[in-house]
C-alpha cells in the first residue's frame, strides 16, 4: 500500500479533505441548472428575461443561470408581499412563532447543503459556512421564533411597518438573508429580498426552504437581479421600509433615494475597524484574533479589524507572531476541510484589492504576504497580506478594501490608541486586547463604534445588536435594538410622500436677506425696559453674527418682540460649543443630568405664570391653554429627567461566557427644529430627550413664535446646564436647518417642520449619514403622552453599543 | 541535543498574559481547521504512536507486567497490519517505556537492542512532596540503572507560591543530577489554576533546562487537555524565539491525538521544532 516508501511518514503533508458537492449538485440539476424568481411562494419565469450566469469564484465556472428580475417584477412581487401584509400582519404571534421555528428547524435539517451552496458560490471555505454562518442562521431564527411569540406581550406599543425592500451583499449571502428576514416577519411585516448579483443560490436555497416550512404566499419574496433592480424596490411606492446592507457609497444613495419618502431606512454599511493591541495583552492570543479579524471569510467581512493599532513597544515581537501566523494560514478550494482561505468572491474584487496593494507599495508601504502557495487554476486568489510603515493619512489606512489585507499602526498610549480609533468616518466595529480590564473597558466607552469585542473579534449572536455609528450607518440588526427597525409606532399612521423632480429642484433653504421691519413708533419699548432677546451659544447670551433682528408678531399682528436673525456663523458657533460640551456632557453621572433636568422644571415652575402669559400673548390662545401649556412642559421635563438613569442598557444573552453589555450611549451632536405648534412644550419636549440622554443640541426654536425659547435660556442659566449643552439659534428655520445639515459634525437631526424640508433634510444627510428624525410635514400632537414623549424620543436620542466581555482566568 | 537552559528571565515569567476564553477557543477551532483522512491520518497516527511513552506507574508492578509493556512497546502495532500498509520495515514503536526507578532494570533488559528508551519517573512522584535530597539521589538511581529520560514532576508548591526561583533552581539541579539522560518536567496542569501559571511554569522549566515539558503525571483529576497543551506549545515557542535553540518538545498525557498533533504542526513546524524531535 502507498505508506511504502512515502514520505509522509516524516513530512506529515496535510492532504486533500473535500467536503463533497455532489448534494449540492444534484439540487441545481433539479432545476434545469436554471433558476427563475421566487414570488408568491412560486418559481416564476417571465418572459423575456435575462438569465445571467452564477459562478463559482474557485474555478470561474458556471454553477446555473439565474433570472434577472426587473422593475415589472418588482411590482408584482411587491404587490405579492402586500396582499400577503393583510392577513400575516394580523396573523398572531404564535403562529408567527411557529412558521419561524419550521424554517430554523428545516435550516438545521439541511444545514450542510446551505453550506456546501454557500462556500460554492461564495467562495468561503466550508469550515466557516459549515461552523459559522450556517448555525447563525438557524440560531437567527430560533431567536427570532421567540420574539414572534412576544411581541404582543412585551413590545404592544407598536405594529408591523409593512412591506420591506431589504437589499443585501455578496460577503455572508445567507447570514445577511436571515439578519434580514427573520426580524421581519417575525414582526409581522412581508418581505421582498434581493441577493448580491454574484451570489444568488442560497438565496434561492432559503426559497425551497420557506416553502418546506410552509409560509403563507408573498410573506418571502426572492428577486435576484441587479442594481436596477434594486432601486426598482427600494423606490417602489408601496413599500414602507428599505434595509440595507452593503458599501457606504451606495447607502448614501439609498439615503438620497428614499428622502421625504416617509419609508423607514436601515443602514448597515462599511467599516474600517480598529484592532487594537495593548502590551498587557496575551499577544499569541491577540495574533490568533487577527485571523479571526482579517482573514475570516478572505477579509470581507464589514466589520473586519483591518486597522491594527499595535503598542509601540511590542510591535516588532507582534510582527514577527504575525508573520509567521500569516506563513501558516492554507488558501485553497473552499471545499477543502484544511483550508484556512478561500477565493474571493469576484474577479473585480479580487482587482480591487490588488490596487490597494500596488497602490500601498507604490507609495512606499511595506507589504508583507504570506509565503503559503496560491492555488493554481482559474479561481480568485488573493494571499494574506500585512501592510506595515504606513500613516494614518494612507490610503489603504483610511479605506475599506474589503479583502484579506491588514494594515498596522502604532500607538504610544491608551489616549493616542483611542484617538487613532476613532480617526475614521466610520464606525462599525473593534476590538481591543489587553489582560487589564480597567483599561479594555476604558477604551470600549470611548471607541465611537456599534460593537467592541474585548480580546475576541467577529462574535456575533441574534441575541446582539449589529450596527454602526457614523458613516457606518443605522439601524441595528440582531437584540431587541433590531426590532424596532421593523416596528412602528401603532399610534403612527402611514405616511407616503412624493415629490415632482420640480419640487425637490425649487429653492429651499435659501440664505435670502430677512426683510427688514422696522417696529412702529415706541411699539417696542411700551412702558418698560426694551427687551433685547439674544440667542444662547456654548452658555453665552450673544447676537446674532449677521446683526439684523427679526419681529416677531402675534396672530393679531400685535408686536410681541424681536429675535436675532440668525446665519451660517451662529450655526457654525452653535455646532462648535455642542460638539466641545459633548464628551464633558457624556460622563457626566445620568443622576446629575437627571438633578439638572428637574432643576429647571423646577425653575421654571417658579416663572409660571410669565411663561404662561409670553406664550398667550405669541400665539393668541387663551390664558388656560397656555398655562396648560406651562404644565405639560413641568411634567414632560419630569419625565425625561426620570428616563435620564433608567435607559441605560442591557445584558444580552449571547452564547458568551461572561458578558454582552447593550449600551445605549448618545448620538453625539443633535440638530432639532423646532415646530411652531406648542412653542414651550415643543420645544421642551424635544431638547429634554437629547440632553437627558447625554447629546448636546443646536436648537431652532420655532420659526413664529421663538419668545418661549429664548426665555428658557435664563431657566438653563439658573439650573447649573453646562456650557454647549443647549444651544440656541433663532431665524428662519429652513435655512438654518440647511446649514446644519452641511455640517460634518452633526450626528442627527430632529426636524419638525414640512414635508418638502423633510425631504432636504434627510437626502442632505447622506453627506455624513446623520441619523434623521423628521416629520414628513405631519403636525404631532404634542399635549399628548403618546405622541409627545416615549420610546420613539429615546430610540431617537441614542444609539446602541454591543461591548462583549468574555469572562474566565 | 538538549537544551542547555538559560539563565531565569524573571521579566518574562512576570510579564506572560494568557486569556483564558481566546485560549479555549483556539484550542476549540485547531480541530476544525483541518481534517487529515485516509493515508495522511494513518500516517499522523502512527507518528502519534512514535511518539508515546507506553507507561505502567502501578504499585504492583512485577518484572513480568513491564516485560509484556515492553514488548508491546516494540510492536504496537500488529504485523498484518504494517504489512498492509507496506511499512513492515519501518520500525514502528513507541517512544519510551515509563516506569517507576524500581523497574527500570527489568525495562531496560527488556527493551535491550530496540533503542527504544526506557523512562523513569522520580522526584517523589506524582506528588512531589519529598526533600530534594531524595528527589535528586532518586534521579541518579534511576540514571545509574539504564534510564535515558527521567519524568520529574515540578514542586506545585513553588508555582502557587509564585517562588520562580526556587523552581527554576531545583528544576536546574534535578537537570544536573540527569546527566546525559532527558529531562522532561511534568507540571501537573491540573493542579495548576490558571493557563497563565501553565506558561509561567512552562517557561521557567524551559529556562531550567528541561528538555521537555509534560501535562500532567495521570494522577492528577484532570490530565492533558488541548487548551493546556495549545499554552504549553507556545511557551516553547516564545523560548525558541528568545533563544534560538530547538531542542524542546512539549509531550502529552492521553489528549486525543489528530487534534492534538494538527496544531503542533501548526504551532512548532519543522523550522522550529523538526518533527523528529518529537521521538
Amino acid at each position: 500500500m502507498a505508506l511504502r516508501n512515502s514520505s509522509l511518514l516524516e513530512t506529515l503533508v496535510y492532504g486533500p479533505a473535500p467536503e463533497s458537492d455532489s448534494t449540492a449538485r444534484a439540487w441545481i440539476d433539479q432545476h434545469e441548472r436554471r433558476f427563475g424568481l421566487f414570488i408568491n411562494n412560486q418559481w416564476v419565469h417571465p418572459e423575456g428575461r435575462e438569465y445571467t450566469d452564477t459562478c463559482s469564484p474557485a474555478d470561474n465556472t458556471s454553477l446555473a443561470a439565474i433570472c434577472e428580475g426587473t422593475a415589472e417584477d418588482a411590482d408584482v412581487a411587491v404587490q405579492a408581499a402586500r396582499t400577503a401584509f393583510t392577513s400575516w400582519s394580523k396573523t398572531s404571534g404564535h403562529e408567527r412563532a411557529k412558521f419561524l421555528y419550521a424554517i430554523a428547524r428545516q435550516m438545521q435539517k439541511h444545514q450542510r447543503l446551505l453550506a456546501v451552496v454557500e462556500s460554492m458560490d461564495n467562495g468561503k471555505p466550508i469550515r466557516e459556512s459549515r461552523d459559522a454562518d450556517t448555525p447563525l442562521c438557524v440560531r437567527h431564527f430560533y431567536y427570532h421564533a421567540g420574539w414572534a411569540q412576544l411581541m404582543d406581550s412585551e413590545l404592544p406599543q407598536y405594529r408591523p411597518v409593512g412591506v420591506i425592500s431589504q437589499v443585501i451583499p455578496w460577503n455572508f449571502p445567507l447570514l445577511m438573508l436571515a439578519w434580514k428576514i427573520a426580524p421581519a416577519i417575525a414582526m409581522g411585516n412581508t418581505v421582498v429580498l434581493k441577493p448580491a448579483p454574484s451570489t444568488r443560490l442560497s438565496a434561492l436555497l432559503f426559497a425551497e426552504i420557506v416553502l418546506a416550512a410552509g409560509l403563507p404566499p408573498g410573506v418571502v419574496n426572492i428577486l435576484p437581479g441587479g442594481n436596477d433592480l434594486g432601486f426598482a424596490l427600494v423606490n417602489h411606492p408601496d413599500v414602507d421600509k428599505v434595509a440595507f446592507t452593503g458599501s457606504t457609497g451606495v447607502g448614501r444613495l439609498l439615503r438620497q433615494s428614499t428622502a421625504g419618502s416617509g419609508k423607514k431606512l436601515s443602514l448597515e454599511l462599511g467599516g474600517k475597524s480598529p484592532f487594537v493591541v495593548f502590551d498587557s495583552c496575551d499577544i499569541d492570543s491577540a495574533i490568533e484574533g487577527v485571523v479571526d479579524a482579517i482573514w475570516y471569510n478572505q477579509g470581507q467581512v464589514c466589520c473586519a479589524g483591518s486597522r491594527c493599532l499595535v503598542q509601540e513597544n511590542i510591535y516588532d515581537r507582534f510582527m514577527h507572531k504575525l508573520r509567521r501566523r500569516m506563513n501558516n494560514l492554507r488558501i485553497g478550494g473552499p471545499l477543502d476541510k484544511c483550508v484556512d482561505i478561500g477565493a474571493i468572491n469576484s474577479k473585480r474584487q479580487l482587482d480591487t484589492i490588488a490596487g490597494y496593494v500596488e497602490e500601498a507599495r507604490a507609495s512606499g508601504a511595506e507589504v508583507i504576504q504570506s509565503t503559503a502557495p496560491l492555488p493554481e487554476g482559474d479561481g480568485f486568489w488573493f494571499p494574506p497580506t500585512v501592510i506595515a510603515n504606513v500613516q494614518p493619512t494612507s490610503k489603504c489606512v483610511v479605506e475599506e478594501i474589503f479583502g484579506p489585507v491588514l494594515t498596522v499602526l502604532t500607538f504610544r498610549h491608551p489616549k493616542e490608541a483611542i484617538a487613532l480609533s476613532n480617526n475614521t468616518a466610520y464606525g462599525l466595529a473593534s476590538s481591543v486586547w489587553t489582560q487589564d480590564i480597567s483599561l479594555a473597558l476604558d477604551v470600549a466607552f470611548q471607541i465611537r463604534a456599534g460593537v467592541v469585542w474585548v480580546n475576541c473579534h467577529n462574535m456575533f449572536d441574534a441575541a446582539a445588536g449589529f450596527g454602526g455609528y457614523k458613516e457606518s450607518g443605522y439601524g441595528r440588526e440582531s437584540g431587541k435594538e433590531g426590532l424596532k427597525e421593523y416596528l412602528e409606532f401603532k399610534w403612527k399612521g402611514v405616511v407616503r410622500r412624493s415629490f415632482t423632480d420640480e419640487q425637490k429642484a425649487a429653492p429651499w433653504g435659501a440664505d435670502t436677506p430677512p426683510a427688514i421691519e422696522l417696529p412702529s413708533a415706541g411699539s417696542a419699548r411700551g412702558q418698560s425696559v426694551d427687551k433685547t432677546y439674544k440667542m444662547y451659544i456654548g452658555g453665552k447670551q450673544s447676537r446674532p453674527d449677521g446683526q439684523y433682528s427679526r419681529t416677531i408678531r402675534s396672530p393679531s399682528g400685535a408686536m410681541v418682540g424681536e429675535v436675532g436673525e440668525g446665519n451660517r456663523k451662529d450655526i457654525r458657533n452653535a455646532v462648535e460649543a455642542a460638539h466641545k460640551a459633548a464628551p464633558g456632557w457624556g460622563k457626566r453621572a445620568a443622576y446629575n443630568r437627571s438633578q439638572i433636568l428637574f432643576y429647571i422644571a423646577e425653575n421654571l415652575d417658579a416663572r409660571f405664570e410669565e411663561f404662561a402669559k409670553r406664550i398667550a400673548s405669541m400665539t393668541g390662545e387663551s390664558i388656560e391653554s397656555a398655562r396648560n401649556e406651562v404644565t405639560l412642559s413641568i411634567q414632560r421635563l419630569f419625565y425625561w429627567a426620570a428616563f435620564s438613569d433608567k435607559h441605560g442598557g442591557s445584558v444580552q444573552e449571547t452564547p458568551l461566557y461572561g458578558a454582552t453589555v447593550a449600551i445605549h450611549e448618545p448620538v453625539g451632536v443633535v440638530g432639532i427644529a423646532c415646530p411652531d405648534r406648542f412653542p414651550l412644550l415643543g420645544f421642551v419636549s424635544l431638547f429634554a430627550p437629547a440632553v437627558v440622554r447625554a447629546n448636546t443640541t443646536v436648537i431652532i426654536p420655532s420659526e413664529k413664535y421663538p419668545l418661549s425659547a429664548v426665555d428658557l435660556y435664563q431657566v438653563f442659566d439658573t439650573s447649573d446646564l453646562p456650557a454647549g449643552v443647549v444651544n440656541i439659534v433663532t431665524g428662519t428655520r429652513d435655512v438654518l436647518t440647511k446649514t446644519l445639515m452641511s455640517h460634518m459634525h452633526v450626528d442627527a437631526m430632529w426636524y419638525f417642520g414640512s414635508d418638502i424640508g423633510s425631504y432636504h433634510v434627510q437626502h442632505a444627510s447622506a453627506c455624513n449619514l446623520k441619523r434623521t428624525f423628521v416629520s414628513y410635514g405631519v403636525e404631532r400632537d404634542w399635549a399628548s403622552n403618546e405622541q409627545g414623549q416615549g420610546h420613539e424620543f429615546l430610540y431617537e436620542a441614542t444609539q446602541v453599543k454591543n461591548i462583549w466581555i468574555p469572562a474566565g482566568v | 541535543m538538549g537544551n542547555p537552559g538559560i539563565p531565569l528571565d524573571l521579566g518574562w515569567v512576570h510579564s506572560a498574559r494568557v486569556n483564558k476564553s481566546a485560549t479555549e477557543r483556539r484550542a476549540a477551532e485547531i480541530g476544525t481547521r483541518r481534517s487529515i483522512k485516509k493515508l495522511h491520518q494513518l500516517a499522523w497516527l502512527l507518528r502519534s504512536l512514535r511518539c508515546i511513552d507506553l507507561t505502567t506507574l502501578a504499585g504492583d508492578d512485577t518484572p513480568s507486567n513491564v516485560k509484556r509493556l515492553c514488548a508491546k512497546a516494540r510492536n504496537p502495532v500488529h504485523i498484518d497490519t504494517l504489512r498492509l500498509l507496506g511499512i513492515e520495515n519501518e520500525n514502528i514503536t513507541v517512544g519510551a517505556v515509563c516506569v517507576y526507578p524500581n523497574r527500570v532494570k527489568d525495562a531496560v533488559a527488556a527493551l535491550e537492542g530496540s533503542n527504544i528508551p526506557v523512562a523513569s519517573v522520580a522526584t517523589g512522584f506524582p506528588a512531589g512532596q519529598t526533600p530534594l535530597e531524595t528527589r535528586l539521589s532518586e534521579i541518579r538511581l534511576a540514571v545509574a540503572a539504564g534510564a535515558r529520560e527521567i519524568d520529574i514532576v515540578i514542586p506545585r508548591t513553588a508555582a502557587l507560591l509564585s517562588d520562580w526561583q526556587g523552581l527554576y533552581d531545583e528544576v536546574k539541579a534535578m537537570k544536573e543530577a540527569c546527566g546525559s539522560a532527558h529531562l522532561k518536567t511534568i507540571l501537573a496542569t491540573g493542579e495548576l489554576p490558571t493557563y497563565q501559571m501553565v506558561y509561567q511554569c512552562s517557561a521557567v522549566c524551559l529556562m531550567a533546562g528541561a528538555d521537555f515539558i509534560k501535562t500532567s503525571t495521570g494522577k492528577e483529576p484532570v490530565n492533558a487537555t488541548l487548551p493546556v497543551a495549545l499554552v504549553m506549545c507556545r511557551a516553547i515557542r516564545d523560548y525558541y524565539d528568545r533563544t534560538g535553540s530547538t531542542p524542546s518538545s512539549a509531550s502529552y498525557l492521553l489528549p486525543p491525538p489528530s487534534s492534538l498533533f494538527v496544531f503542533v504542526h501548526l504551532l512548532l513546524p519543522p523550522s522550529i521544532c523538526p518533527c523528529s524531535t518529537f521521538l
